[in-house]
């Protein structure tokens, strides 16, 4: 059975495991890791065998030495398929893979069946589309939260890959990373649960409210564009068509009006509550529960509410 | 410093109600617009122009029509414009793209090449590293910030985690963020200006490009399937009246969320 790839940055994430149990389907699984693997997670999820790629040539150069080690793996394995998360990073490595072999891509799926069929959502997720690459073997980004990650044993083997970044790999070094707080909150766009705050929060102060239920319910805090631009939250947190999208179990919109650029980042949410004073707000027409009122009130009583119950 | 930037026109889908404060100079003609993301890539452009001299020059591939965002490009304030157009481009994909840009881009020279991170169309994010791999130069990709020194340049780079800081020497291509500037708006000047600025129009022919390895004949994967999804329906709603968080809490418990 032909090797099937999964790129793994940055530890082990759900995405992988998701991508894990997806490339199940397609062939024998084979993780490529940059860094430390964790070999027993990887294991546990189903990976026959990893690939490790380290050091100074891939830690201090960005995206472009990761595209030449899996190229050279797939000119050698010939694999089934090569998935990568749709993560800033898993998207640029596709990219230069694909020109690379001169092969097709397919970013952003929800989905892959055996034959390499993907699944995407499209339109800010109004719309669905199957797609295959017709150049070359399916390299497919995929999208956390797509499928739920279902261990099955393996022993994998692990094989170190020596690294041969070409001087073209090294024109852009990365002189420092700075991690900046997040704290013990799941990833934004891996969390079951997001809880965003918008405009209606009214200033920076007042997302300790937003932060206090996303920790009561164990999810990420997410944020509006208007909510970023008006400095009440980091960037990174932005939910919609210019941030993140996210597709949680849950999604609680705290002062969103819910306008068609913010949807574009969440209305594929499984359930969506929202409260906001605005009966005539937007966002009601895609809330599966919503309360007509003041944040700053029903916000604390819901807290209160989570921990009388806890 | 000759700059390229890199402006591609997206349909509205559906953005126009919106976008009307920020774009009501024309939004009654306008179903098609230039890439948000574009915009900042302009505007970090002009920057670098003002503070150290040089040149900026649109450059699109696209249909015919493209021409109307073009133009609105150049009333920001860019030197020309050059417009790939040809009909075998219809029905691109990524890599045909790429190819095209990299070939119009082998013909301008630019020291700095800059590009939206993302466009808002199809949300790939992959454009600017496929024109770093085809053209062999160093992609400095999801800029915040973006410092120009003689040759050499430093981006703070907006990762899910915080940010890293990167560093390489021209040529180059920078993707930006909108968090990197405040785009200015066209002044009435400047729209007029735009009017007179030279657009060069460039086929498949020009750049030695065969019309097979682009559009539909030339695409690299295809869609099988299109539906749409129903849209979703808006499920209760009750007013707060002194309960609402515990009738909130109520549903999430019901629904297993707490
Ligand atoms: C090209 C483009 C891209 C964009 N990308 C994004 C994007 O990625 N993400 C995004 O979110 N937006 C995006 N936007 C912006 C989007 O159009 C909206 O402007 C934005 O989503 C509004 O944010 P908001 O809902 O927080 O603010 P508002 O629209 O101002 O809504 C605030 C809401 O809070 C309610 N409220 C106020 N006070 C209270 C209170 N005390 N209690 C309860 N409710 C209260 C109000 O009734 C109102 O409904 C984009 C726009 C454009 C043009
Ligand atoms: N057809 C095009 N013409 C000009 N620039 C483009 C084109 N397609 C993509 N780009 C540039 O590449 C960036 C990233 O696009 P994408 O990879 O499609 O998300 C965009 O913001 C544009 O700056």
């Amino acid at each position: 059975m032909a090797e099937v790839l999964v790129v793994v940055e940055n530890g082990v994430k759900k995405v992988t495991l998701e991508m894990l149990t997806i490339a199940r389907g397609l062939g024998s699984v084979s993780a490529v890791v940059f860094g430390d693997a964790d070999t027993a997670k990887l294991g546990e999820f189903g990976a026959e065998k990893i690939y490790t790629a380290s050091g100074e040539d891939v830690d201090g150069y960005l995206v472009a030495p990761k595209a030449t080690v899996v190229a050279e793996l797939v000119k050698r394995v010939q694999p089934a398929a090569v998935l990568l998360a749709s993560t800033q990073e898993g998207k640029e490595i596709a990219a230069r893979l694909a020109i690379k072999l001169d092969n097709g891509l397919l970013t952003d799926a929800v989905g892959l069946d055996a034959d390499g069929t993907a699944t995407q959502a499209i339109f800010a997720g109004s719309a669905i589309v199957k797609s295959k690459v017709t150049k070359g073997l399916p390299i497919v980004t995929i999208r956390p939260n797509s499928v739920t990650p279902e261990p099955s044993a393996a022993t994998p083997a692990v094989e170190e890959l020596t690294v041969a970044a070409s001087d073209a790999d090294k024109l852009t070094k990365v002189v420092e990373r700075v991690a900046e707080q997040k704290g013990s909150r799941p990833e934004l766009t891996e969390a079951g649960i997001v809880v965003s705050g918008g405009r209606g929060v009214g200033n920076a102060d007042n997302f300790k409210l937003v932060e206090e239920l996303a920790d009561l319910l164990g999810g990420a805090v997410g944020a509006s564009r208007a909510a970023v631009d008006s400095g009440y939250y980091p960037h990174q947190f932005q939910v919609g068509q210019t941030g993140k999208t996210v597709s949680p179990q849950l999604y609680v919109a705290l002062g969103i009006s819910g306008a068609i650029q913010h949807r574009a980042g969440m209305q594929t949410s499984k359930t969506i509550v929202a409260v906001n004073k605005d009966a005539e707000a937007p966002i009601f027409e895609l809330a599966d529960f919503g309360v007509v009122g003041d944040l700053f009130k029903v916000v604390p009583q819901a807290a209160d509410e989570i921990r009388k119950r806890k | 410093m000759n700059i390229v930037v890199l402006v591609k026109q997206v349909p509205d889908s559906g953005a126009e109600r919106t976008l009307s404060a920020d774009y009501s100079v024309d939004r009654a003609s306008a179903s098609n617009v230039i890439n948000e993301m574009d915009e900042y890539a302009i505007e970090e452009a002009l920057k670098i122009k003002e503070a150290h001299g040089g040149e900026v020059t649109v450059l699109t591939v696209g249909p015919a029509g493209a021409t109307e965002s073009i133009r609105k490009a150049l009333s920001m304030g860019p030197d020309k414009a050059v417009h790939v157009q040809d009909d075998a481009l219809h029905g691109s994909c990524a890599v045909a793209t790429s190819k095209v840009l990299a070939a119009a881009l082998r013909t301008l020279n630019a020291d700095l090449i800059i590009s939206g991170a993302e466009s808002t169309d199809g949300r790939v994010q992959v454009v600017p590293h496929m024109l770093a791999e085809l053209l062999g130069v160093a992609a400095l990709t999801g800029a915040r910030k973006l410092t120009v020194d003689g040759s050499q340049l430093t981006v703070e780079r907006q990762t899910d985690e915080g940010y890293e800081v990167v560093t390489a020497a021209t040529p180059a291509i920078v993707s930006v963020w909108d968090t990197i500037n405040e785009p200015r708006y066209p002044s009435f000047k400047g729209i007029m200006a735009a009017k007179k600025k030279p657009v060069q129009s460039l086929s498949l022919g020009d750049l030695g490009v065969s019309a097979g390895e682009v559009g539909s004949a030339g695409a690299t994967s295809q869609v099988l399937e299109y539906s749409k999804r129903p849209a979703r329906t808006g499920g209760a709603k009750v007013v707060d009246e002194g309960t609402g968080g515990e009738q909130l809490v109520a549903y999430l418990a019901t629904e297993k969320f707490v």
